[in-house]
């Protein structure tokens, strides 16, 4: 069951060995999309550590919260936050994209334990959730849904079909996040096809939009929580920095979708260790 | 002549088969609203159903579902890919979603949420999808669902299954949703005649033999059964005895009842009103081929777009009336004689 929230200073410490994880699995995989990881992991650990209603002993339990993550190449975050939060086993951690491994390339329900609904195709897990929420009325359960979007991924045509259904069927039960790292996998999103002004599409479209910058524990903690009370469909916009914690990856499109080699790993997980003020220990394997 | 009995068909059919009156005099309906039907009835029966529309629920018939159960059904607009994948979540939270459309419309533009939001996560979701195969014959190209058999018979873990008239459509929607995990319903906008009585035994992946028959079989699904019926009996007046099978169910294709027809009547004919490229008569093929090749002649569109028209003259002209589906039995009785 849902334990006492721990406090900020806890989840900023947790936020701090997710991000070292997600650049160990991607590193030990030779593959995957660091950038995008690291952007969602305040938000991801927030939600699983001081938000959502969950319990890692029944992954199945009928009325836990539903968090989907349709931005899915994202999934090394959301691997990393169950494992530290006990769905998965931390021996879990070197066996990302591997053969037989829980940790597909891009989650799987079927396969890994917590995850709630299988993303990789761009523009399904917003409207995935949209169906979970409208399900909990019509079955009368009390949960809340929740799904990160990215910002690249408003570009796809399915995204608004679910934004102006959202409104419509009054889905007060669901909150979505958007990950505003500003770079898709060719380039900046302004540079590809811009999507300003973002809130005010959404809330043109029916939804409460509320702005906050996607790092600060505090006031990430604010606003999921504050969708809890919500009369209809809520856009939290997280303004977040691509390969965040990581300051060769900032900001940098190549760490959209490649891996850091040995080296260019030890400095992203020392140097996130460092910031946290995490003993060395944290990350041996670094 | 030779003795061909007629099975599970109503009182009367065999007459309309003799006469060639089948389609001028029988009883007809479309089977998206026997499709409607049944969920109408399914509807008081399982509080777990829920039905999601996109703007044809008058076209689907499911506006009668819609009538009764507000709170269990939703038009979310012509919006085909966010209906597929909010059914997926729906389905994933305990409820059991029918998704009612056209069959181009889901199987085409919602493609990408059937296979991996849909199928790869094995989502209890059923799609009843009218106008399948060329019968939205007036409408046109854009409207003519040749393809959805093809492209679902592609997708791991759906069930794929194309009745071919009232009855067995009520059978099969029970039948999905009793079943667990993705099942895909291909029906038709052209009225079809009534063929069977109550004894129609429908199971998911049981082809039924409806006429017996020894020198030929015919395999058929969804409207091409009643052509297939039509051809046999022509066939019956130049003394061939021809087989009919009502393949109801594409995926998982039922080899042993086609390879025993194989055996038993040793010459085959598949027809439907898809593309031919991946549909019933490909399935069939890659059976036979490997496992008991036998002659074969595949009816079925060829690798065009058709045009506006009515249903049975589009039939004929593209090369799938009784009398083309005869021209293939003669083709592969002789075939076979000359083996």
């Amino acid at each position: 069951m849902q334990n006492p929230r721990p406090a900020l200073a806890e989840l900023e410490r947790i936020a701090a060995q997710v991000r070292c994880d997600i650049v160990r699995m991607i590193h030990t995989a030779g593959q995957g999309h660091p950038g995008g990881s690291l952007s969602a992991a305040d938000i991801l650990t927030a939600l699983y550590f001081g938000v959502m209603r969950i319990d890692p002993a029944r992954p199945h339990w009928e009325d836990r919260d539903r968090f989907v993550l349709s931005k899915g190449h994202a999934c090394p975050a959301w691997y990393a936050v169950l494992m530290r939060r006990g769905y998965l086993g931390v021996e879990c951690l070197g066996t990302l994209r591997c053969l037989d491994s829980l940790l597909q390339g891009h989650p799987d329900m079927v396969k890994t334990p917590g995850v709630d609904m299988t993303a990789g195709s761009l523009g399904h897990g917003l409207s995935a959730a949209l169906g979970m929420a409208l399900a909990a009325r019509i079955t009368g359960r009390d949960y809340r849904t929740w799904v990160i979007i990215g910002d690249g991924e408003m570009q796809e045509g399915s995204i608004w079909e679910a934004a102006l259904a959202a409104p419509n069927l009054k889905l007060a039960n669901l909150t979505v996040i958007l990950d505003r790292n500003r770079i898709q996998n060719d380039d900046f999103v302004e540079r590809i096809m811009p999507i300003e002004p973002v809130a005010d599409k959404w809330k043109a479209f029916g939804w409460a939009v509320h702005e906050i910058d996607g790092h600060d524990m505090a006031a990430i903690v604010d606003a999921l929580e504050g969708t809890k009370s919500a009369s209809g469909p809520t856009l939290i916009l997280a303004r977040t920095v691509k390969g965040k914690g990581v300051s060769f990856m900032e900001n940098n499109p190549y760490w959209h979708g490649n891996a850091p080699n040995s080296e260019q790993a030890l400095a992203a997980c020392a140097e996130i260790r460092a910031a946290a003020g995490l003993p060395e220990e944290d990350n041996n394997a670094c | 002549m030779p003795a061909d009995q007629y099975c599970y068909l109503r009182p009367g059919v065999r007459e309309l088969l003799q006469e060639g009156t089948l389609f001028s005099r029988g009883e007809k309906r479309t089977t998206r609203f026997s499709f409607a039907d049944a969920l109408l009835e399914l509807g008081g029966e399982r509080q777990d159903v829920v039905v999601l529309n996109a703007d044809v629920s008058r076209g689907m018939g499911t506006y009668t579902f819609a009538d009764k159960y507000p709170e269990r059904a939703f038009n979310l607009g012509i919006s085909e890919q966010n209906m597929i994948a909010m059914a997926a979540g729906m389905a994933h939270s305990g409820l059991v979603p029918f998704v009612a459309t056209y069959a181009v419309f889901a199987t085409l533009r919602g493609l990408d949420m059937i296979r991996n939001s849909v199928c790869y996560t094995r989502a209890n979701v059923k799609f009843g999808c009218g106008h399948a195969g060329i019968t939205p014959a007036e409408d046109g190209a854009t409207h003519q669902g040749q393809e959805d058999l093809n492209v679902m018979r592609a997708m791991p873990h759906m069930t794929v299954i194309a009745p071919a008239d009232e009855g067995s459509t009520r059978s099969a929607v029970r039948a999905a949703a009793a079943h667990v995990g993705p099942v895909y319903l291909s029906l038709t906008k052209e009225p079809l005649p009534l063929l069977y009585d109550d004894t129609f035994p429908f199971a998911i992946g049981r082809a039924v033999t409806v006429r017996t028959g020894s020198d030929a079989t015919i395999v058929a699904n969804r409207d091409m059964v009643a052509q297939a019926l039509l051809a046999a009996e022509l066939a019956a007046q130049e003394g061939l005895s021809v087989r009919v099978l009502d393949c109801h169910t594409v995926k998982p294709l039922d080899s042993d009842a086609i390879l025993r027809a194989a055996a038993e009547t040793g010459a085959v004919v598949t027809a439907e009103d898809n593309v031919l490229a991946g549909g019933l008569g490909s399935a069939v093929a890659e059976l036979l081929i490997e496992e008991r090749p036998v002659p074969l002649r595949r009816i079925g569109v060829p690798d065009t777009f058709l045009q506006s028209g009515p249903y049975l003259k589009l039939l004929e002209r593209y090369g799938m009336s009784p009398r083309h589906i005869l021209e293939a039995v003669r083709t592969v009785v002789k075939q076979k004689a000359a083996h």
